[in-house]
């Protein structure tokens, strides 16, 4: 819906501010580490939960270089030719959406199966229920996530319960939401917000926030494919901003399974999303400037999360950090420390700490110190490590 | 007081309705659009019960006949379009001109204009170099934005979307008070924690525009309905597109206002474009102002691009809702001739011949051309009150952006009326964060 329809070029050139900036500088190298080091994991046959059963991404053979918009695009692409009850709708995805993530798909699969809505997004996701229960694939967008909360009834009262309440008779599970989420350097309140919390609160659905174009895609086919409804939050961020290795062609990162996004010894980093970047820069600085060992966890999937990743981990490192944009309190870090608190009270050498935004609503102006930067990232990794 | 409101509701609808209606209808606000069926108790049948079938909502006559209506069966004609001066600037012969325009008036509006075009234009271009992020032009909308405020009183409560700078621009704000909210800096009213475009001001009664669509609408109504109850004499009047009627809330608004009875004047800007999503993906049947009489709302569709139909449906619009104590609809048709903001290149979904037609219907030159007939305006003094605008433009934009940002501190403050504990520690952890590391805060945020 609304204003900033595509922060699509403004997000190339405009007003990254202080250290978001910094953090967009080191996105390139980020993303080679993130190759470097799932490639060092894949060799060294990390821990079962790091691999997904469907062999790693690299098995996929040939790969492309394309960033997160087109890993988005390319998944559709895919979904909507192998079945034609596939449908992509929502406010200006006709013409490709506002941030060109369906672009050629009207072009390719028609008017009937791609096509803008009336602007309600209530009516968008009430709208593929229906079609979902009645057995199609729709992949709805809500064109920012700060957007979707007329939707909430829908998503919370229909389509997270419409399993449970007929017994199993109905279901939606081929319904699929798709929203940009996340700051963007000049968003504001309605144009950065983080709501995946709100989503983790409902049991019925699955809520998924990948970190990368490879990542993306490969959750987006296995989300479309899930027999249960599922909000994929994607890091409009990162849309460009994030280059990497693709494989071509059609393959699956399952829900419900965290990624060893990098191996560690002193804390185990915790994180999802765009945030899995930061935390990459956080530990790379405090590895450089303090010899300090982090294992990175990219959780993927929120809701069921893979609480049997972090609990490994923790076993190992005896430390925990989470990290999220949306505001501390009540965001999902605080489920992911409660329940490691609970599992691994023993094993931890200190308290488990937590880096996100403030609550505050997210402010224009004061992004840059609004956000769990890599700089407040590495305080507390220095805090926790040093705090035994 | 709310028993002498209803009295006078009373009073006013009981001599159209049948006697047994006068207690429901006193709520249903019946003000000059199509009349709802009269209602009749439940515990009082209807003499005429044998030819009509009274329920609590309203009483309808039985028919044998299967008349299908709407779709595509008989199709209703559209609505006409009220205009007074044609697309060349030259009066219409006959047109109903209930509120004539004074020549001190009508030459604020277009000095109004005037301003609103060079800030659009200078405004824009400063966001495509870089020196804030973010901006929406109103060009082709003019004429709606500054009729429309021409004829509410200042006193009256504006709700508006997010293209009607013009608007409160007429109200008195200023282009160094519009400059600053862009900048988001220290002088700026809502602290810099919203993009820009995003005004406000108490002292104007316009209310602080938030991004997301049509959520204003229900609170217009209510604050309608509160000037109702208080007999402020005032009305409420909120703006909105014709893709944002689609939302939920529009319709909320519409039915709340109708059966509460609420002074309030929706402004529709049918501009014709939400994005990319063209009109005709967005609704079918008669656009915007035929929901209006489904509702039991008056309405009128007006010529978006007249200045002086605006004004004229406008105020009238008001002289309704005040004196029936309901809702009305206008429907202004016009066309968004920029893009839909600097974020946006509409050239990838519309047609350029399209966007050359309408900007041959320039608002802003159709009611000069009628000021200059009515001898009230020449070149010299547009010359003038061009070269003056853009001065004040370009001064505005270069003082707002030397204005520091607002102190880091303000990042906490009105999240509530008193700040909370946490809240009180995270800002002590933001400033601790800061003193340790100076270059995490932006040079021009001042830290305290």
């Amino acid at each position: 819906m609304a204003l900033a329809a595509a922060v699509r070029r403004g997000m190339q050139a405009q007003l990254w501010g202080g250290l978001l900036q910094s953090q967009l500088r080191g996105l390139a190298s980020s993303a080679q580490l993130q190759q470097s080091a799932a490639a060092a994991a894949a060799a060294a046959e990390a821990s079962p939960a790091a691999a997904s059963p469907a062999g790693p991404p690299e098995a996929a053979g040939r790969t492309v270089k394309m960033n997160l918009c087109a890993a988005v695009n390319d998944a559709l692409h895919i979904a909507m030719a192998e079945d034609s009850r596939t449908l992509c709708f929502g406010e200006d995805v006709g013409f490709g959406g506002v941030f060109m993530c369906s672009r050629g798909l009207q072009e390719r699969f028609g008017r009937d199966r791609v096509f803008n809505t009336p602007l309600s997004e209530q009516g968008i996701v009430g709208f593929a229920i229906g079609a979902a229960a009645e057995g199609f694939r729709p992949v709805a967008e809500i064109q920012f996530a700060d957007y979707i909360f007329p939707a909430f009834d829908q998503i919370t009262n229909e389509a997270a319960k419409y399993r449970y309440r007929s017994g199993a008779a109905y279901n939606v599970g081929g319904l699929t939401i798709r929203a940009p989420y996340g700051a963007v350097g000049h968003g504001g309140h309605y144009h950065s917000q983080s709501p995946e919390a709100f989503f983790t609160h409902i049991p019925g659905v699955k809520v998924v926030m990948p970190s990368g174009p490879r990542e993306a895609k490969g959750l987006l086919l296995a989300s479309i494919r899930e027999p249960d409804p599922v909000i994929f939050f994607e890091a409009k961020m990162l849309y460009r901003t994030a280059v990497e290795e693709v494989p071509e062609g059609d393959y699956e990162i399952p829900l419900g399974q965290a990624r060893t996004v990098q191996q560690g010894s002193d804390i185990t980093l915790v994180g999802w999303g765009q945030q899995v970047r930061v935390l990459e820069l956080a530990a790379k600085e405090v590895q450089d400037q303090d010899k300090i060992s982090c294992e990175i966890l990219d959780l993927r999937t929120l809701l069921p999360w893979d609480a049997d990743a972090v609990e490994a981990s923790v076993r190992k490192t005896g430390r925990l950090l989470v990290s999220h944009e949306a505001p501390i309190t009540s965001g999902f870090g605080a489920e992911v420390v409660s329940t490691i608190a609970d599992r691994c009270f023993w094993s931890l050498e200190a308290p488990p700490a937590r880096v996100c935004g403030y609550d505050t609503p997210f402010p224009l102006v004061f992004e840059p110190l609004y956000l769990p930067t890599a700089r407040r990232v590495a305080e507390a990794i220095r805090r926790t490590v040093t705090a035994t | 007081m709310l028993a002498r409101c209803a009295a006078a509701l009373r009073g006013r609808t009981a001599g159209s309705l049948p006697a047994a209606a006068r207690g429901l209808a006193a709520s249903a606000g019946a003000a000059g659009g199509e009349q709802p069926p009269a209602a009749a108790p439940t515990s009082q049948p209807s003499s005429s019960q044998e030819d009509r079938m009274d329920f609590p909502g309203g009483s309808v006559p039985f028919t044998a006949g299967m008349d299908w209506h709407g779709g595509a069966f008989a199709p209703r004609a559209p609505l006409p379009c009220y205009r007074t001066i044609d697309a060349a600037g030259r009066e219409v012969p006959d047109a109903a001109i209930p509120h004539p325009l004074p020549r001190e008036t009508a030459v604020r509006m277009y000095e109004t204009m005037v301003r609103l075009q060079t800030v659009d234009v200078l405004f824009y271009e400063a966001q495509r170099q870089g020196r804030f992020s973010f901006y929406m032009t109103s060009s082709g909308e003019e004429a709606t934005a500054i009729g429309s405020a021409a004829a509410l009183h200042p006193d009256d409560v504006v709700f508006s979307q997010y293209r009607e700078q013009g608007v409160i621009m007429y109200r008195g704000f200023s282009i160094q008070n519009m400059a600053h909210q862009c900048f988001g800096n220290m002088h700026e009213q809502g602290k810099g924690r919203q993009m820009p475009i995003h005004y406000g001001s108490r002292e104007l009664n316009f209310h602080t525009i938030s991004s997301p669509l049509a959520t204003q609408l229900p609170h217009a109504v209510g604050a309608a309905y509160a000037m109702k109850l208080e007999q402020r004499g005032t009305v409420a009047a909120a703006y909105f597109g014709e893709g944002a009627a689609s939302e939920g809330d529009f319709h909320a608004a519409l039915n709340f206002a109708a059966t509460l009875g609420a002074p309030v004047i929706f402004v529709c800007r049918n501009n014709g474009w939400a994005i990319s999503t063209p009109a005709s993906d967005q609704y079918r049947g008669d656009g915007i102002a035929g929901r209006g009489p489904a509702y039991g709302i008056a309405t009128l569709r007006v010529d978006g691009g007249d200045t002086r139909a605006v004004y004229n449906a406008t105020a009238e619009a008001r002289r309704i809702a005040l004196e029936q104590q309901a809702p009305v609809l206008l429907e202004a048709m016009s066309y968004r001739s920029g893009h839909h903001s600097t974020s946006d290149d509409s050239s990838r979904y519309r047609a350029a011949e399209e966007m050359r037609a309408w900007r041959a219907r320039d608002p802003v030159s159709r009611f000069q051309r009628w000021l200059v007939d009515q001898g009230w305006w020449d070149d010299a003094a547009d010359t003038a009150a061009r070269q003056a605008a853009r001065r004040e433009v370009i001064q505005a934009l270069e003082a707002a952006q030397r204005a520091p940002k607002p102190p880091l501190s303000t990042m906490f403050e009105d999240v509530y009326a008193r700040m909370p504990p946490h809240l009180e520690a995270q800002r002590a952890e933001v400033l601790a964060h800061v003193a340790a590391h100076p270059d995490a805060c932006p040079a021009d945020i001042p830290v305290k």
